[in-house]
């Protein structure tokens, strides 16, 4: 049973995948004072904070908005008794929010009512909240619910026990609601019910509110504590209870790991006992309420852990821990704290900033890794204000006490009763210290003695190997290509281009179960993680044995045994298998299944493991270990996989999986998906034996190199695995193995709804498919070739295929036929090739490759029309493009030969990431162009300046790419030459590290932020945003569309990639197939189709494809491989090496030269694609493209499919038409609003557009600016880039002097010319992407508070700068500089993760800093103040070096800098520094990129060659 | 050894294998190749990029060789398994090493702007290693099914067919005319390109696994047809396409005009010590004319230096081809360019666009070719037509004319008509997608069915028949299947 409060599942919309993000807020009276401005105040933050809310396809209906404050007793006492209820003193009655039917709320209180008695609680009486439901849009107004408010009498309770009885019925009361169905079901719902807060909430816009809620205009209505939240959700559909704030806190982020923390607790569920509740726990369950959002559910785990007796700090502080990890300094209670709790409560991980209230205290938390702002301000009549942004509140420059943000993993709380503010240390200091946790670890904790050190000695059995390498499925790829290099080097391997193998459940080769699964990643609503520049957050720390009850605590929590890693040695295993601990016995479980029984065996021998297991644990053993050591001829192995999932989810249907610990030894897991999976669906620890074996007889064999030993062969192994690991727990930004671990973040293709749901319960698999008999008959497939004796053949491994081309391995559709016939057929321009190639690639009957293949036209020889009355290639092939491919990937001539045919047809090519040359923008004298139409903006924004943004037809935000969706890249320094460094704004011979998200996209506002920034430095741009396709994208597509992206790109999975991890290649993203109709569905559902165009691109071929994607609702269609193929690509898949041998992916003179490509095989390719689309158009009756979109009725399944597993699969949700009226569009028929039209930027071209146009003269002008004035300057210096290009104008013509807090992206992009003068503060992106501007930002020069303590612009500043000056007179937040590439900087003091992945330009820090600072840092130079001359020990160590600042050349750079710094800030700081400058000059140290300065040397070194060169002809 | 793999094949350059200088070769018949060193071979296996899509092994190689793999082998020194990737699709390298004329390397993806992998080599390094080392093994079966298979013609398809039809457990007997298993690689290909120990020594190993050989047993005459279809489960033909094309102009009938394949074989068997029919055909001090420009032309004009010839002049109907690829026959076509064999590195001259019109005789003797030359022009149909150019009539003088103007199919006379088998349009033995021919149980495999073609392509068909013929004796195989490469 569930709630329906979003629609049913319907064709690929699943309501499961929503998401939410906004902006919050908190208004607290330090003394506790209540008073009405407190409520005043957070409404007005309310609205200030509108922007990061959004509204659906009706405007007037917003996504959510809401308040939470203490309970007003004299405005409810008052209101009571005019309807003749009697309300007893403050404290002694609790008042609840009830939702109910409009019009009819009588059911729904008699259950509450009748809940309540059941728990000995008298209700007072009802009060009818009024409401007025004209205040909302439509779309709300349509499920409004009427609001009825309850008053319950304490019986002489304490708080706690009072709230807990409050709880107990307030559970009893939802049960009985959802029990009784329709309308009570779906209406009732309480938002708060408590002795001491309040909430109103509802699905409305953030001004909505208090029009809604009479209540709330009431001037008698006081509090001292107000929490708002205005949401932004994935979907527009009326979710009136998922509006926050919750009844105890809101939140800003997302939990990626909801799926296993729901499985964890659900596998807890019979350990919980909890005294206060009397034992009985069962009118509370299920406690998490499935199908609300991550939030909701968060709130509710939340609620039982407060319940239990702990604080809301202490309660918060176990779900949301820190960072404690080594490179953490932090003090022994505080780490034994989080380690005690670690043992029995996994992170609740992903971006989070959570605001909270009992009534009592107040306060928030970010999550470890900072990634949502929160800015507090501290005034002098005693109000902490702390929100999403700073300035959201106006306050007196003179009342500010102190100004801040809150760090990485920090909590502050405002306690009434200390009438305080309590910092992060005050708060925890206090929690840690409740009880000796630090001893209870100590005491209880297991670590073997040399556990984790050494492999131990490992062997393999010579006569068995080889035929147990086939048992399990081994390749000679895995060998050659998997497994061998993983010793030898003890990382990933890389490769290159696209997946064009078939599908696993296509496969005519029996298929591992791990096959059937993607990877699941981040995208927009939260953003994956670094693991090598930011590893000091993670860990792979778990903990293995029995669990204790999470209600209480005792030192025996913390009895567990720990393990630094999940991957164990055969030494490791065997001292775990021999375990006399009393309480983690360890007993093996058989893992093979009798072969003679067929492949129904493997589900009896499932259902016997799963028995067998439960019986192990009434036995009292702590450790399982399911074992398939014993395969032989007579028994075959059952997939490790499938026995773990089994036996997990068997156990957690029990509720006693958190007794036991499982164990996997097995022979099959090889690769680090393998690991993934096996971790992810409930595996504690794996031994991959075989693994170890081969690599042991690879070392025996000397293949691996010589100076390894085995020791060294089998760590590398391990290490390689565990990097693997961490790589893709981050693409979901998921930071600890312990939140990873089994939550599932998977999905499934090609196996049955019963399968899953019986085996790996909640996984996405939406195509159906296979069972456990096909798995089975796979299974014995495998054995068959290792123990059945054959004949005529020696016993040997297959070839694999899945990596390289093998004829007797995995089909590909770029098979060498169909290569050289596509080339030949552009190159001749010859159509029967083209036909040719396109059958080969169209016509897959004998293998299948592709969901499409399986799909067929409805062609109805009535409707079809000539082929004259379709409409023109020349039309058709506009809506081509060619897929981001940088220059730097790809070689110039390569790239430009696509832009040059692109733009002859009209088409658009990409330029990927790169950047681009601005020579290019200049049309050829034949009128050619060789000017990239597409932009993108990548996560590393390399090159993206205002003249590139300002060059661009379309602006191309990609949030990831189908090859390796989550991940980052690495270019090495020996790649980046003169031109790529140039076009990139880098040196030459410095590595360039892509980080894997956006630092200014941690959620889908931040996007909607993003899309805003860049239509302001490009109003005449589309913006248009790339996602990769997974379960639920389209539910994020809906908030990108929301976001108002004008087009949005959903790519498939196996798209191609210049270097990737080959796991990434294979097993991350699906087809587009699936995320496009589900994109589809889900915009045409909500109404949204009509704003936004689709794209979609992904191994992309032939006409046919087209015409699928076309049906199935793509406008535009993307080719990246198929146009490299075109200009000569011979799928080499070695891009990531350099040695293109036809000059297409590689940099090197020696191949540039032997490119042979053309644009006119661009066009020609793009023609026959289009004119075989107009056949099937004509077939179809289709006169224009714009007639085919989303049209799904002409698409049905082939007939005859007789592949035994193919046929199996169910296209249904694929094929669904989403029920809309005919009204919705269903292609995009509108433009979206932008919100450009009213920006400050207008007002000031106003005044200064003369002075641009002119290009000489100067202009002085002040405005007032304020946190909803976003992206100030940008359009601005759009305007001077259109004309004057990068070098801008003179500096200084343009002197914009602004009071105030300013939004968002202040000064991004800024040009040469501009100057940005704020006093006041600004929020997140100060100076993102800044282009040769200057900014200067003071505090009020009324202020009281000093400056250098202070904040003064929030996170992420200058992000990607490219060039300019900055001069900050106060403290930055987290990620400063990230990716800087060439702007000069002055700054107070910065957060962690300062000048992050910077390539270039000047950092001078006058004062702290925080953790790891320039993780990444490849180039450019910091100087930072150290004056107690530790600053090393917070910075990241693995590129640069800490020079003292001896160099005089170094001495005069800083000096300039802080004296340009005093002039322009008139930084107390800075004045007292250059006045004892040569003492202070001695406490700097300059950090130095290893790489950078051998590069500069060697620039030095060349220069001087020159010179004396030079020299020398001078002398002649 | 320190290269650098990546970009190895362009630091590196291309080497073959040395051979004997002209001079020294022509004073025997023994190959004249000279082995190259280990690490020779490394250093060239290492120009071999490992392609995502090599073209060698997926469109090249009709034996669908995995060469990326055991290049790469070779390259790391791991020679044995070289040897072991090798057989799991060749059964006969040390042919294939020798006489193939390398599709791969023409689709070697180096081969689009730089010089091939130097595979062929590689190859007959890996299996001449693995013999030396005594790595190759008789593999006789590990049961026998009771299954009786006749395989009429030694060549290489009929070869390759009984050794996997052998290791697949049945019992496998091979028919040939001939005193010695071998085919065309017997007495067809000189001994200078293949010297005949090296069949030797694989049709040991294959004695050793259990097939017999009949020689000297033709079917059709020897024994019949029918008999032999009732005492066996299975028969295959792979007697190849013998027939040679005639060239029927005046004068045909002198002495001193022979079929090429007649000399060459007398040649073989002379140096084999066996009897021939006929009389000698030698070209000892005579000028010798051969037509034809194809590989069997070649091989006469080897042949003829080798046995003295006073001179060598071949002449081809064709018009010379380039040097280098036309556009309309781009890579990985096989390059249609001018190729000059060992044999022509030897003496003799060459000469093209020239049609014989009549052999010119004295006493009965042939004294000379009437020729003229010719243009080719292409009709509007596309098709190449030629045309003589008025006055370009000219005499060669001759003494010895050797007719090596390939072959026009399977002689159809004798076994063929007497299984009764259905031909194809061009007089070739049809076969179904099970490779059996119109009787049942009755396969045919190589040249037989297709025409003349290489050995490459033999060994494959005679591979892949065997997959199929025990598909049919036993209702399943694991045998390998070999793939039939598209035609470009």
């Amino acid at each position: 049973m569930k709630n329906d409060w979003y629609p049913e599942a319907e064709g690929l919309y699943d309501p499961a995948y929503e998401h939410d993000a906004c902006g919050v807020g908190l208004v607290t009276h330090i003394k506790g004072e209540p008073s009405r401005q407190i409520v005043r105040m957070g409404l007005d933050m309310l609205i200030n904070l509108s922007h990061r809310g959004a509204v659906g396809a009706d405007p007037e209906t917003g996504d959510g908005a809401g308040i939470l404050m203490q309970t007003p007793h004299e405005f409810l006492r008052a209101r009571c008794a005019d309807q003749g209820v009697l309300l007893p003193a403050k404290g002694q009655y609790a008042v609840g929010m009830l939702y109910t039917p409009r019009g009819n709320p009588g059911r729904c209180m008699e259950i509450f009512e009748k809940a309540l008695r059941d728990e000995d609680l008298k209700v007072l009486g009802w009060r009818h909240v009024p409401t007025d439901p004209m205040a909302v849009g439509v779309t709300a107004r349509n499920a409004c619910p009427e609001v009825m408010q309850v008053f319950v009498a304490n019986p002489n309770l304490d708080y706690l026990a009072f709230e807990r009885q409050l709880y107990v019925a307030r559970r009893a009361a939802e049960n009985a609601a959802l029990a009784e169905g329709g309308d009570v079901a779906q209406y009732f719902y309480v938002p708060s019910l408590g002795s001491r807060t309040i909430t109103y909430k509802g699905m409305m816009r953030s001004q909505q509110l208090e029009r809604f809620y009479e209540d709330l205009r009431s001037e008698d209505l006081t509090s001292a504590i107000a929490i708002v939240h205005a949401r932004f959700s994935t979907n527009t559909f009326p979710s009136w209870p998922l509006a926050q704030p919750f009844r105890a806190i809101c939140h800003n982020g997302e939990i990626n790991t909801l799926r296993g923390n729901i499985n964890k607790f659900m596998a807890r569920r019979s350990q919980l006992f909890a005294r206060s509740f009397n034992g009985d726990m069962r009118k509370l369950m299920p406690v998490i309420v499935e199908g609300m959002s991550d939030s909701a559910n968060f709130d509710q785990m939340l609620e039982l852990l407060y319940m239990s007796g702990r604080s809301l700090p202490h309660a918060i502080l176990m779900m949301i821990p820190e960072a404690w990890g080594e490179k953490y300094y932090m003090g022994h209670d505080r780490r034994g704290f989080y380690e005690y709790h670690a043992n029995f409560m996994e992170p609740w991980d992903g971006p989070a900033a959570i605001l909270f209230t009992d009534g009592a205290q107040a306060g928030g938390i970010l999550d470890r890794n900072g990634l949502r702002p929160l800015r507090y301000s501290v005034t002098r009549n005693d109000l902490l204000i702390l929100g999403s942004e700073t300035g959201a509140i106006e306050i007196d420059p003179p009342d500010i006490v102190a100004r801040g943000r809150l760090r990485p993993g920090k909590m502050m709380i405002v306690d009434i009763a200390k009438q305080r503010v309590l910092n992060n240390d005050e708060v925890k200091a206090d929690i840690t210290r409740q009880q000796h946790y630090r001893r209870w670890v100590a005491a209880n904790r297991i670590e073997f003695q040399g556990f984790g050190i050494g492999a131990g000695a490992t062997t393999y059995d010579e006569a068995t190997l080889l035929t147990r390498q086939i048992a399990f499925g081994y390749t000679r790829e895995d060998l050659n290509s998997i497994i061998m290099p993983m010793a030898a080097t003890a990382s990933e391997p890389i490769g290159s281009m696209g997946n064009d193998t078939p599908l696993a459940v296509l496969s005519d080769q029996p298929q591992l179960v791990f096959s059937y699964f993607k990877q699941l990643f981040a995208q927009v609503t939260n953003p994956p993680i670094d693991p090598i520049r930011e590893r000091l957050v993670m860990s792979l720390t778990t903990f293995l044995g029995p669990e204790s009850n999470i209600l209480e605590e005792k030192p025996e929590h913390a009895r567990r045994l720990k393990l630094r890693s999940p991957v164990l040695t055969n030494a490791d295993f065997e001292r775990i298998r021999s375990s006399k601990l009393p309480g983690f016995r360890a007993i093996t479980l058989d893992t093979t299944f009798n072969v003679s029984e067929g492949e129904k065996g493997l589900e009896q021998a499932l259902d016997k493991l799963c028995a067998d297991a439960r019986w192990c644990i009434d036995e009292g053993y702590a450790l399982l270990i399911l074992s398939d050591k014993s395969v032989s001829a007579a028994r075959a192995p059952i997939p490790s996989l499938l026995a773990v999932s089994a036996v997990s989810h068997y156990l957690i249907n029990a509720g006693i999986r958190n007794r036991v610990a499982l164990l996997v030894e097995s022979g099959e897991p090889r690769e680090v998906n393998h690991f993934a999976l096996l971790l992810a669906y409930g595996c504690d620890a794996v031994n991959p034996y075989l693994a170890f074996e081969t690599v042991a007889h690879l070392h025996a064999q000397g293949v691996l190199p010589r100076t390894l030993t085995l020791q060294d062969a089998i760590e590398n192994y391990i290490k390689a695995v565990s990097d693997g690991i961490l790589k893709i727990m981050t693409k979901m930004g998921i930071s600890t193995l312990r939140s990873y671990s089994g939550a599932q973040i998977f999905e499934c293709l090609g196996f049955s709804r019963a399968f899953v749901d019986k085996y790996f319960t909640n996984t996405a698999s939406r195509i159906g498919g296979i069972g456990v008999d096909h798995v089975g008959r796979e299974t014995l497939m495998r054995h068959a070739a290792a123990y059945k004796p054959r004949r005529g053949v020696s016993a040997s491994l297959r070839s694999g295929g899945l990596y390289s081309f093998r004829l007797d391995g995995e089909r590909r559709l770029w098979s060498p036929e169909a290569i050289y016939c596509m080339q030949e057929a552009v190159r001749r321009n010859d159509k029967t090739l083209y036909r040719r190639f396109s059958d080969l690639v169209n016509d897959q009957r004998d293998r299948w490759t592709t969901l499409r293949s399986l799909l067929d036209f409805k062609v109805d020889p009535a409707c079809s029309i000539s082929i004259e009355e379709v409409e023109p290639a020349q039309e058709i092939v506009k809506r081509f493009v060619t897929s981001a491919m940088s220059f730097g990937s790809i070689s110039r001539e390569a790239h430009e030969a696509l832009a040059i045919g692109m733009n002859r047809m009209g088409a658009m090519s990409n330029s990927g990431e790169g950047g681009e040359d601005p020579a290019r923008y200049i049309p050829l004298p034949n009128g050619d162009s060789r000017n990239s139409a597409v932009k993108q903006v990548a996560s590393a924004r390399f090159g993206v300046t205002a003249e590139y943004l300002a060059n661009a037809r379309e602006l191309q935000i990609k949030i990831a790419q189908g090859a390796k969706p989550g991940e980052g890249g690495h270019l090495p320094g020996h790649k980046v030459n003169v031109e790529i460094a140039q076009t990139r704004n880098s040196t030459p011979g410095v590595s360039l590290i892509s980080p894997p998200p956006h630092h200014d996209i941690y959620s889908i506002e931040d996007l909607a932020q993003l899309i805003f920034d860049l239509k302001n430095a490009n109003p005449n741009a589309r913006i248009s945003v790339k996602l990769v396709s997974e379960v639920g994208v389209g539910t994020i597509a809906a908030g990108v569309a929301k976001g108002h992206a004008d087009m949005i790109l959903i790519s498939g999975g196996d798209g191609g990639t210049g270097a990737s991890p080959l796991s990434s290649i294979k097993h991350a993203g699906l087809p587009w197939e699936l995320g496009l109709s589900e994109t589809h569905q889900t915009l045409v559902k909500n109404d949204l189709r009509g704003r936004v165009r689709l794209q979609t691109d992904g191994q992309m071929r032939t006409g046919r494809d087209v015409a699928i994607a076309a049906l199935l609702g793509a406008e535009e269609y993307g080719f990246g491989t198929a146009s490299l193929v075109a200009l000569g690509c011979v799928m080499m898949r070695k891009c990531h090496l350099n040695s293109c041998p036809v000059g297409v992916a590689t940099q090197d003179p020696r191949l540039r030269a032997r490119f042979k490509g053309a644009p006119e095989h661009i066009v020609n390719y793009f023609h026959f694609v289009a004119e075989e689309l107009r056949e099937i158009m004509a077939a179809l009756g289709f006169r224009a493209v714009n007639e085919m979109i989303g049209r799904v009725d002409r698409l049905k399944v082939r007939d005859n499919i007789e592949h035994w597993k193919a046929r199996t699969l169910d296209f249904s949700a694929i094929l669904h038409q989403p029920a809309a009226p005919p009204t919705v569009a269903r292609h995009k028929v509108r433009e979206q609003d932008h919100g450009i039209d009213n920006v400050l930027d207008r007002r000031i071209l106003k005044d200064v557009l003369p002075i641009i146009e002119a290009g000489a003269g100067r202009i002085e002008k002040c405005y007032l600016i304020r946190n909803p004035d976003r992206t100030t300057g940008a359009m601005v210096s759009y305007e001077i880039a259109r004309r004057y290009g990068s070098k801008g104008l003179p500096d200084d013509s343009i002197t914009l002097r602004f009071a105030g807090s300013a939004g968002q992206s202040f000064g991004a992009f800024a040009s040469r010319g501009m100057t940005l003068i704020l006093e006041g503060d600004a929020n997140d992106y100060v100076g993102k992407g800044l282009s040769g501007g200057k900014l200067v930002i003071y505090p009020p020069r009324s202020a009281a508070f000093d400056p250098a303590q202070n904040i003064i612009v929030g996170n992420v500043a200058l992000y990607g700068a490219t060039s300019g000056e900055v001069y900050l007179n106060g403290l930055a937040g987290e990620r400063f500089a990230v990716r800087n590439s060439g702007a000069r900087a002055v700054v107070e003091g910065v957060g962690d993760h300062g000048c992050e992945y910077m390539t270039g330009g000047i950092v001078v820090v006058l004062g702290q800093t925080g953790v790891n600072f320039a993780a990444g840092m490849s180039g450019g130079i910091a100087y930072v103040y150290d004056p107690t001359q530790d600053f090393d020990v917070s910075c990241n160590h693995d590129m640069i070096d800490l020079d003292p600042l001896t160099d005089a050349e170094d001495v005069e750079t800083v000096r300039s800098m802080i004296e340009a710094h005093w002039q322009h800030t008139g930084s107390p700081r800075a004045r007292w520094m250059l006045d004892d400058w040569d003492t202070i000059r001695r406490l700097f140290v300059k950090v130095f990129p290893i790489e950078y300065r051998r590069a500069l040397g060697q620039m030095k070194k060349l220069e001087r060659n020159v010179r004396t060169q030079a020299e020398r002809v001078e002398r002649m | 050894m320190a290269i650098e793999r990546t970009t190895a094949f362009l630091d590196i350059e291309r080497k073959t294998a040395p051979k004997l200088s002209p001079a020294e070769r022509l004073r025997h018949y023994r190959e004249f190749m000279i082995r190259r060193s280990p690490e020779d071979l490394q250093e060239q296996a290492a120009r071999c990029m490992n392609c995502g899509t090599p073209f060698c092994h997926g469109l090249g190689c009709p034996l669908d060789n995995t060469i990326p793999e055991f290049n790469d082998l070779v390259f790391n020194n791991r020679w044995r398994e070289a040897a072991d990737i090798l057989h799991l699709t060749n059964n006969f390298p040390e042919v294939t090493g020798r006489v193939c004329p390398a599709l791969c390397e023409a689709a070697c993806i180096n081969a689009i702007d730089g010089q091939a992998v130097s595979i062929r080599d590689i190859e007959l390094a890996i299996i001449e290693n693995a013999f030396e080392q005594g790595w190759v093994e008789p593999q006789p079966p590990a049961m026998l099914t009771g299954k009786r298979v006749a395989i009429i013609g030694s060549g290489p398809a009929g070869l390759a067919a009984a050794q996997q039809l052998r290791r697949a457990g049945h019992q496998v007997v091979v028919f040939e005319k001939a005193e010695k298993p071998g085919g065309i690689l017997r007495y067809g290909i000189p001994d200078f390109k293949l010297e005949k120990w090296v069949l030797d020594r694989r049709i040991e190993q294959m004695r050793a696994e259990g097939v017999s050989f009949k020689c000297q047993v033709e079917v059709g005459r020897d024994v019949s047809a029918s008999y032999i279809q009732r005492r066996f489960d299975a028969l295959c033909v792979t007697i190849g396409a013998g027939k040679p094309r005639d060239l029927a102009i005046p004068g045909r009938e002198l002495d001193g005009v022979h079929l090429a394949l007649d000399f060459l074989q007398q040649n073989n068997r002379r140096l084999d010590g066996l009897p021939f029919d006929g009389l000698p055909i030698m070209a000892e001090g005579k000028r010798v004319v051969v037509i034809g420009g194809g590989d069997t032309g070649s091989d006469c004009v080897g042949t003829s230096l080798r046995q003295g010839a006073l001179s060598v002049q071949q002449i081809e109907l064709l018009p010379k081809p380039p040097d280098s690829r036309p556009e309309n026959n781009p890579w990985p076509q096989w390059p249609l360019i001018l190729r000059t064999s060992t044999s022509h590195e030897e003496g003799g001259a060459r000469d093209w666009s020239i049609n014989t019109v009549r052999f010119a005789g004295d006493n009965g003797h042939v004294t000379g070719l009437e020729c003229v030359r010719l243009e080719w022009e292409r009709t509007p149909q596309g098709q190449m037509k030629m045309v003589p150019i008025p006055g370009s009539e000219f005499t060669l003088q001759a003494d010895l004319v050797l007719l090596a103007m390939g072959f026009v199919g399977p002689v159809h006379e004798g076994l063929l008509d007497s299984l009764g088998v259905a031909y194809d349009p061009r007089g070739n033995v049809k076969t179904d997608e099970n490779m059996m021919t119109s009787v049942p149980g009755v396969f045919a495999a190589g040249d037989v069915t297709t025409g003349a073609w290489l050995v490459v392509g033999a060994i494959a068909a005679g591979r892949r028949m065997a997959r199929r013929v025990d598909q049919y004796l036993m209702g399943e195989s694991d045998l390998p299947d070999c793939v039939l490469p598209p035609r470009l």
